[in-house]
């Protein structure tokens, strides 16, 4: 594995999508999530027991070395899909399978050597990293607990991870306050790094970054998996960013899955009512002002407490028939179009 | 603008390996938030004088037997000929002479002095270790209910509140003679050590309380930190997570509740000796001290003069410092 620094691509910043090697859509997935469900008792004082059912039966699948972004407003389940597949949370129903084993129980001791192949960054740069700590150690506690014996020693092995994530080897012996909130999200990365995953779940990791940092770490992001053919889970919800990394996205709402495919698709040609309505508000630079075609929806979601019936997204979607009501949409794909969408009445004409 | 990631690194303050000189790597060396403490500390003015009055309070307590070889008389040394025929001290202000500095006992004729170097000595070994092992009892307890939760957060929560519950001085008025006439009988002497050891048991008892309940608190909030996630995700086990991930950052905390529990100990040490329940005559003791002075307050007022000015001054220097070490470590609460 060669972790010195290549010049780096000098893509356009930002907005336009850079077309990316596509991984060979023959590849067998390295991660399969089936029917995922998380439930969260919550307990009243007096009130009786209400379940959120904050993921509810979500499918997807990410091949080695590419990106799946998961996109959908706060609350929706994303986070804590990512942590579920990170085994940081106990799946209430459904399988996740990493490289062909079934890993939705895997506990203590065997989760060991998976702890090595699946890590996660984390969102808030501030609260990810041990402040008692230096960056030094934060990075080696990976290596130190896992027992790996890197040649030259773990200072040495986790100096090279300082230098691949952009930061001066030579701070080793800094404390995370001492730095900024880009360098210390790449703090977090080289830990995430350092037992050398196939799978990064990438929960916002740039969410919490000012506008500029987040180009660099996104870039950072990218240049780490070309080089070192990762996988990505990229949870997030700037749509401009997924768009920038993904080479596939999932579009979540509620707790389900509504719309996934391959970016062009998804972002060019949405099916799903949510979807666009999610696309339609991102700000434009070359239309600045109203009239953007922005869909403006009405209400809050409904409480994953209490979901609707049939499909989840009905009590705000424009289109909303009795069907929606009483029969859920598949998530399957829908004519016209080759992505998976689940909605009786997808949109046909792409948005203007 | 470029927004390749290495450009940024050339043009930062965390300048490329290769180039920067080694002599100026001197000022690039970390602080910990342990040494920014520190030198936030030793800007305080209080906490100087206050660590320097108790450190010197320490010193005495510890060389009390070198204090006494160099003065000269010990503390179960009786005067009775410098004692008039009603056994009240001869001379001023309870018989201050360049031999005996605070005066002697009346009755007795005891050094005052010597014993005060001795009973400081009592006293801050009885507060010292109490507040030693209840902190230890309460971080185990609340480190164990908030990084756990469940049923152990549930059993340890409903014990604290047990002990919370007992009135403690009534429980320590029963408990102490008690065990005392359980081990040694009506006629037995009972060895000085024993007694101590029975208070810091009571004390330890009712003590490791408002430490687990601190803890406890401290470790729920931390514990929803993402870098015990972090931890998680990267298989460390439990001892690694509690001693390692958490505990170093709450030892401020810990730190300060075990520097203000330290003089709470000394005074209900001696509240416990006022009372006739803590340490018993012949032992030096500062508590003792005062309630045998209260009988002569009109008599001899030099008597409860000295010990209830250094045991007026050993507390508050102790709640002084553990101020002055919460602002130091803490230094956006507010005063």
């Amino acid at each position: 594995m060669t972790l010195q620094e290549r010049p780096l691509d000098r893509d356009a910043p930002g907005g336009t999508p850079v077309r990316q090697r596509e991984p060979g859509p023959v590849a067998e997935p390295l991660l399969t999530v089936e029917g995922l469900t998380r439930h969260f008792p919550v307990r009243d004082r007096l009130g009786p027991r209400s379940i959120v059912r904050a993921v509810d039966g979500v499918d997807f699948d990410v091949r080695p070395g590419e990106t799946l972004g998961l996109v959908g407003e706060s609350g929706c389940g994303k986070t804590t899909t990512g942590r579920m597949i990170v085994r940081l949370l106990e799946p209430t129903a459904g399988r996740i399978r990493f490289d062909g084993r079934d890993i939705t129980h895997t506990r203590g001791r065997a989760l060991r050597p998976l702890r090595r192949e699946l890590q996660i960054i984390f969102q808030d740069p501030y609260s990810s990293l041990n402040p008692r700590h230096t960056i030094g150690k934060i990075v080696g506690i990976p290596l130190q607990v896992n027992g790996v014996r890197p040649e030259g020693g773990i200072k040495r092995r986790v100096q090279e991870l300082l230098e691949v994530v952009g930061l001066n080897p030579e701070h080793y012996n800094r404390y995370p306050h001492e730095f900024s909130g880009g360098q210390r999200q790449r703090v977090g990365i080289a830990r995430a790094l350092a037992l050398r995953p196939r799978l990064i779940v990438a929960d916002e990791p740039v969410s919490a970054l000012d506008v500029s940092i987040q180009a660099q770490v996104v870039n950072l992001l990218r240049q780490l998996q070309r080089e070192l053919g990762l996988a990505f889970l990229f949870i997030a919800h700037d749509l401009a960013v997924v768009r920038h990394f993904s080479h596939r996205v999932a579009v979540m709402y509620l707790g389900r899955i509504v719309e996934i495919g391959a970016r062009d698709d998804i972002y060019r040609r949405p099916r799903h009512p949510y979807t666009r309505a999610l696309l339609s508000a991102v700000p434009d630079v070359d239309r600045p002002g109203g009239a953007t075609g922005r869909i403006r929806l009405a209400g809050d979601p409904a409480s994953p407490a209490d979901p609707p019936s049939g499909c989840r997204f009905r009590t705000r979607c424009w289109k909303a028939r009795d069907i929606c009501a009483t029969e859920e949409p598949t998530l399957s794909p829908r004519e016209g179009g080759t992505q998976l969408t689940a909605c009786h009445f997808p949109e046909t004409e792409p948005p203007q | 603008m470029s927004l390749s990631p290495s450009d940024d690194i050339a043009l930062s303050e965390i300048g490329p390996a290769g180039p920067r000189p080694q002599a100026v790597g001197r000022e690039l060396v970390g602080r910990s938030p342990g040494q920014l403490a520190w030198t936030r500390l030793r800007r305080d003015r209080t906490a100087m004088i206050s660590g320097t009055v108790l450190a010197v309070l320490f010193i005495v307590a510890v060389a009390a037997p070198l204090i006494e070889r160099l003065y000269g008389v010990g503390p179960q040394q009786q005067f009775q000929d410098a004692l008039d025929s009603y056994g009240m001290p001869l001379g001023y202000s309870g018989g201050i002479t360049g031999a005996h500095w605070f005066g002697l006992e009346p009755g007795l004729g005891r050094d005052i002095f010597i014993r005060m170097v001795y009973g400081l000595r009592t006293s801050l070994f009885v507060a010292v270790v109490a507040a030693v092992v209840t902190t230890l009892i309460g971080v185990a307890a609340g480190v164990l209910a908030g990084y756990l939760g469940g049923w152990i957060d549930a059993v340890i929560g409903w014990v604290t509140d047990f002990a919370l519950a007992m009135p403690f001085l009534i429980v320590a008025l029963a408990f102490v003679p008690t065990v005392a006439l359980r081990f040694y009988g009506q006629r037995e002497a009972e060895p000085a050590l024993f007694r101590v050891a029975v208070i810091i048991v009571v004390f330890a008892i009712f003590g490791w309380t408002s430490a687990a309940r601190l803890v406890r608190g401290q470790i729920v909030s931390l514990r929803e930190r993402e870098f015990v996630e972090a931890a998680q995700a990267s298989g460390v086990g439990l001892a690694h997570m509690l001693f390692r991930q958490l505990l170093p950052n709450i030892w401020a905390p810990i730190l300060v509740s075990f520097s203000l529990a330290v003089p709470s100990y000394v005074t209900n040490e001696a509240v416990l000796s006022f009372l006739g329940v803590g340490v018993v005559d012949p032992t030096p003791d500062f508590g003792a001290m005062i309630f045998r002075s209260i009988n002569y307050l009109q008599t001899d007022p030099a008597y409860v003069f000295f010990p209830g000015v250094t045991i007026f001054v050993l507390v508050l220097a102790f709640n002084l410092f553990g101020d002055s070490l919460r602002d130091a470590l803490d230094p956006k609460s507010s005063r």
